[in-house]
């Protein structure tokens, strides 16, 4: 007796997990986001699951931006991609080069008549991701921008006020020159070079990176970061690196650590960074203030541009699934989730309402200077310079770049020879780029 | 060498060995002739664009100066790491050989490494030698005034990938030249002993002339080790960085086809290393065959 | 010894002894970083002897820190590493012995053109050629089940080749009585072939563990749920952090268990693994 009982309730459970698996459509999203951010997207998709019952949201971890990448072609390839998968802002021109992979969100929130107001985002993360006339490619997720961190007690020892933050690249020159003298290992370090000191410079200084709008016109373009400008910029950073003002850290984040550690006082690193530091150094200990600019070059600064990544619906699934997909995006660009993700993470919100909520909840009181990315990319409405970048196999012009950098780092070519050589060699990758995608 | 006593069935030898031809059909030779195809074609990484162009993909590459670099920095890591290698397990594997007091809780120590995956590797020698908390590097630059930061500096990051590599073969070296030295008749040691020669005498006209087939057999395999099994090491200590210092062709190969997006590319240089790995495997037959007459 | 010279043991001593230091270093470390807290490890220099936060951070690996990121505790993680590191072991061994056992003991049509099949799937790592190898995985409906991620690993050169030797160094007088007796082939190779070839199964053993347990990429690939996930993948997890300082603690402790199995592997199988490697290498 006791026996079919036991038998009868396992035959139910399986019955009911069967009727439930049947109602739920499951949507695959493949991601990137390992340690504690993988908390935080897990959190979000289990929110939404928990919110409606049609649809079920599963959140799986595929490595690094390159192995869930990977993971992604070699899915689509053999017809068993993932609905979403999350790929690195280099990797927008490619994305979009490979028809019939993608599924863009302006057609797929048009298909499925899901509500969507392009003018409810903040504009640079908007525009990065969207065509020339405005319609959005991919869904952005998490995005940052490059801003201005100090440290306050560094600077009292240099005898500057830790209150006052260098707005302009000479401001910093000398702050960063007294930080020095005041015993300190080195002065001024960033993160992403290619994406701080030139990407963000460029968008800063309304100087284009390639020409056809920045790539936004079309793939058969050049680039464009050799201008006098660019050469200038480099080169007052070379001659900083001379007495340490300036000391290149590596790499991608790598250079944080010099940060996190005291050696150096000031830092250009991503808005996502913020916690990571803070919890390092201290809250109290921090500043963060916007980029500094050149003022010659131009007289008040442009807006900065994003990176991160972003969601691409991938194509080849049953209609009726993607539904499922745009209510998902609707779920997540509504002003709670967004303000949760932003205060969370450190990523900026995607939508202006998220930043509202975030403030009236006090956050930018509580933790000062996390809402500067945002003002940051709202300080003047994106010109064609400065609304974003769409290069063709960008991971290996950014590979160039930083190679290129390297080396007048290392005071083996001069600021103008290195960035010549990088446009030379840069367009040799976007001409393969262009024959490619014919 | 031919065995000279068989059995005579018909049909038998084809079910016994059928399991293993299928599985290496269908998981290696169908993928692979795959891959010959795909290093002709010249399209987007997604297969939306597809455009067949000979042997487009290999020109490019024969005229790519960082394909060279990348041949030239393997060239000198396989070099490095087998010779590395090889050297510091023989000079273990004679001193444990010596030794009989502890020579148990030495080898327990000493076969570590070998279980460790290389993924992981990485992570431990990227810890250890990392430029703001590694404990090495700061030894380096506390104690001996030397600035290790395999970050920026090539050199250093090849050095660093290299020996991360080698520790990680190095139990697997030890093993074998362990048991290589125990089965040397001790009775020839004695009698040389007996004619006066030194250990170090002995050591060079003796046992490492006995030691040579082990040792070639080691050669070969750490060769290959080094060519292809350092992948996960790479991956995860340095990506092949900085400035591609440390982008050894199997590496290369994964990068550019993934990272870059350049499939066909990508599948010219398996194609490739596809046919390295098959010479290699011919050499190593050869002499193994030709050692068992011996 | 041959002769007594203490000088010379004792620098033996030192030689093994500073070797082994060497060597056992990064595990060292590794062990020590998973006995502190986060901001401890990310201050230079970190300590060099064990901290107090031992239990806690193994307590959050495999219970919390682990489940929150992922929904499963890691002890399911290492469960599915043993599953593959087994399957993986085990069919290679099984497919490899009677491959090599059809091989020497045998002569038919196309015996050269199957040996050479074997043989040049030696070494190209499966990173290399990914993509067509998925895509022949998911086109079988392997994709998101054990059999994926064992059954295209276990194609073995190394282990067909290690035992054709050690078949090749067996006395022929041995199949030639079994001959003489009448026992057919498959009775030889049950009564006489696999008890002697015990010592190269557990070297072999001993190395396609290994190699099982430590593949990463390709089960990053063919499975779409976290149900799948390994030790070593759980790792990886741990330092990929994007846009944040890693926890070394965690990342280390995550280390620690996950070369534990493998570990214990070679060091209670060692003897039996030398002897079977060099048993064949004659």
């Amino acid at each position: 007796m006791k026996r079919m009982l036991l038998s009868s309730v396992a035959g139910l459970a399986t019955l009911l997990s069967v009727a439930s698996v049947q109602a739920q459509t499951e949507i695959q999203w493949w991601h990137a986001m390992g340690g504690n951010l993988g908390e935080a997207v897990n959190a979000l998709a289990d929110q939404f699951n928990k919110e409606q019952s049609a649809y079920k949201v599963n959140a799986v971890f595929k490595g690094s931006y390159t192995e869930t990448l990977t993971a992604a072609i070699a899915a689509f390839r053999a017809k068993q991609n993932p609905h979403i998968v999350q790929v690195f802002e280099v990797g927008t021109a490619s994305m979009m080069a490979a028809k019939g992979a993608v599924y863009p969100v302006h057609q797929l929130m048009a298909d499925t008549k899901e509500p969507f107001d392009p003018k409810s985002f903040i504009g640079p993360v908007y525009g990065y991701y969207s065509t020339t006339d405005g319609k959005l490619l991919s869904m952005p997720f998490n995005s940052s921008t490059p801003v201005f961190y100090r440290n306050k007690e560094m600077m009292k020892k240099a005898g500057l006020d830790p209150e006052k933050a260098p707005a302009t690249w000479p401001e910093l020159a000398d702050m960063a020159k007294k930080v020095v003298a005041s015993g300190a290992k080195c002065g001024f370090t960033s993160q992403w070079q290619t994406w701080a000191l030139i990407e963000n410079f460029g968008a800063l200084h309304d100087l284009p990176f390639a020409t056809k709008a920045n790539g936004f016109g079309g793939i058969d373009i050049e680039l464009k970061i050799n201008s006098p400008g660019h050469v200038k910029h480099i080169q007052a950073l070379f001659d900083m690196t001379k007495d340490k003002s300036f000391v290149y850290g590596g790499r991608e984040g790598k250079s944080t650590a010099l940060f996190t550690a005291g050696d150096c006082a000031f830092h250009i690193a991503s808005s996502a960074t913020a916690s990571a530091i803070d919890k390092a150094l201290g809250q109290g200990n921090v500043g963060i203030s916007m980029m500094p600019y050149w003022p010659d070059i131009k007289a008040k600064p442009q807006n900065s541009i994003i990176g991160g990544a972003t969601l691409w619906v991938l194509q080849g699934k049953p209609q009726a699934e993607y539904a499922g997909v745009a209510k998902f995006f609707s779920f997540l660009s509504r002003p709670d989730i967004q303000a949760k993700w932003h205060q969370e993470t450190g990523y900026v919100p995607i939508t202006v309402a998220a930043t509202s909520v975030t403030e009236k909840a006090g956050f930018y009181q509580k933790n000062p200077g996390r809402d500067i990315a945002v003002k940051q990319l709202e300080l003047n409405p994106p010109t064609e310079n400065s609304k974003g970048l769409r290069i063709g196999n960008f991971v290996q012009i950014r590979d160039v770049m930083d190679e290129e950098l390297e080396a007048v780092w290392a005071g083996q070519k001069t600021a103008k020879v290195a960035l010549d050589d990088a446009v030379k060699r840069g367009n040799d990758l976007l001409k393969r780029f262009e024959a490619a995608n014919k | 060498m031919e065995k000279r006593v068989t059995f005579d069935e018909k049909t038998l030898p084809y079910l016994l060995v059928l399991p293993q031809i299928v599985i290496t059909l269908v998981f290696f030779f169908w993928p692979s002739a795959q891959m010959i195809w795909q290093s002709m074609l010249l399209e987007d990484a997604f297969g939306g664009n597809t455009r067949f162009v000979w042997f487009e993909n290999f020109a490019h590459l024969f005229q790519d100066p960082a394909y060279y670099r990348s041949a030239a920095i393997t060239a000198v890591f396989s070099g490095a790491v087998a010779v590395l290698g090889l050297a510091l397990s023989l000079l273990l594997a004679v001193m444990a050989d010596r030794v009989i007091k502890g020579a148990t809780a030495y080898k327990a120590f000493l076969v570590w490494p070998y279980a460790v995956a290389p993924a992981v590797v990485g992570v431990l020698w990227g810890f250890l030698f990392n430029p703001s908390v590694g404990i090495v590097a700061w030894a380096l630059r506390n104690l001996f005034g030397y600035e290790f930061n395999y970050v920026l500096n090539g050199g250093q990051a090849l050095v660093l990938v290299v020996f991360a590599a080698v520790w990680s073969q190095i139990s697997y070296n030890f093993l074998f030249f362990l048991a290589g030295l125990q089965s040397i008749p001790r009775s020839l040691i004695e009698a040389a002993a007996i004619d006066g020669a030194g250990p170090g005498r002995r050591f060079w006209t003796i046992i490492f002339p006995l030691l040579s087939p082990t040792g070639f057999f080691l050669l070969v395999v750490n060769v290959i080790y080094a060519f292809f099994g350092t992948f996960g090491v790479v991956d995860a200590l340095t990506k092949g960085g900085p400035a591609k210092a440390t982008e050894i062709l199997v590496f290369k190969v994964y990068n550019d086809g993934f990272r870059g997006q350049d499939l066909g590319g990508s599948a010219a240089q398996s194609a490739i290393l596809m046919a390295i790995v098959i010479l290699l495997t011919v050499v190593q037959f050869r002499f193994i065959e030709r050692k068992v007459h011996y | 010894m041959v002769e007594n010279r203490p000088w010379l043991t004792a620098f033996s001593h030192l030689v093994v002894i500073l070797g082994v230091l060497i060597i056992a270093f990064p595990v060292w470390m590794t062990f020590v970083a998973s006995t502190h807290d986060a901001s401890t490890m990310l201050r230079s220099p970190v300590p060099l002897l064990p901290g107090p936060y031992l239990i806690q951070n193994y307590k959050e690996i495999l219970f919390q820190g682990y489940a929150r990121t992922s929904g499963i505790p890691l002890t399911i993680a290492l469960m599915n590493s043993m599953i593959m590191a087994l399957g993986i072991c085990i069919g290679k061994i099984l497919i490899s012995i009677t491959a090599a056992f059809a091989i020497v003991y045998f002569r038919f049509p196309f015996r050269m053109a199957a040996f050479w099949a074997i043989f040049v799937t030696l070494m190209l790592p499966v990173e290399v050629r990914i993509v067509p190898t998925y895509g022949v995985v998911a086109g079988l409906g392997m994709i998101n089940s054990y059999s994926g991620l064992i059954i295209p690993l276990i194609a073995s050169a190394t282990a067909t080749f290690l035992f054709r030797q050690f078949f090749l160094s067996v006395p022929d007088e041995l199949a030639e009585a079994s001959r003489v007796d009448g026992a057919g082939p498959m009775r030889f190779f049950v009564d006489i072939l696999l008890p002697m070839s015990r010592t190269t199964i557990a070297a072999l053993f001993v190395i396609q563990f290994i190699y099982g347990w430590n593949q990463y990429l390709w089960p990053l690939l063919v499975t779409n749920h976290e149900s799948f996930y390994t030790a070593v993948m759980v790792v990886a997890r741990q330092a990929t952090a994007v846009d944040a300082t890693p926890s070394w603690n965690l990342i280390m402790a995550a280390a620690m268990l996950a070369m534990l199995p493998p570990v214990l592997v070679v060091v209670f199988m060692q003897r039996q693994f030398v002897r079977g490697l060099v048993e064949t290498e004659k």
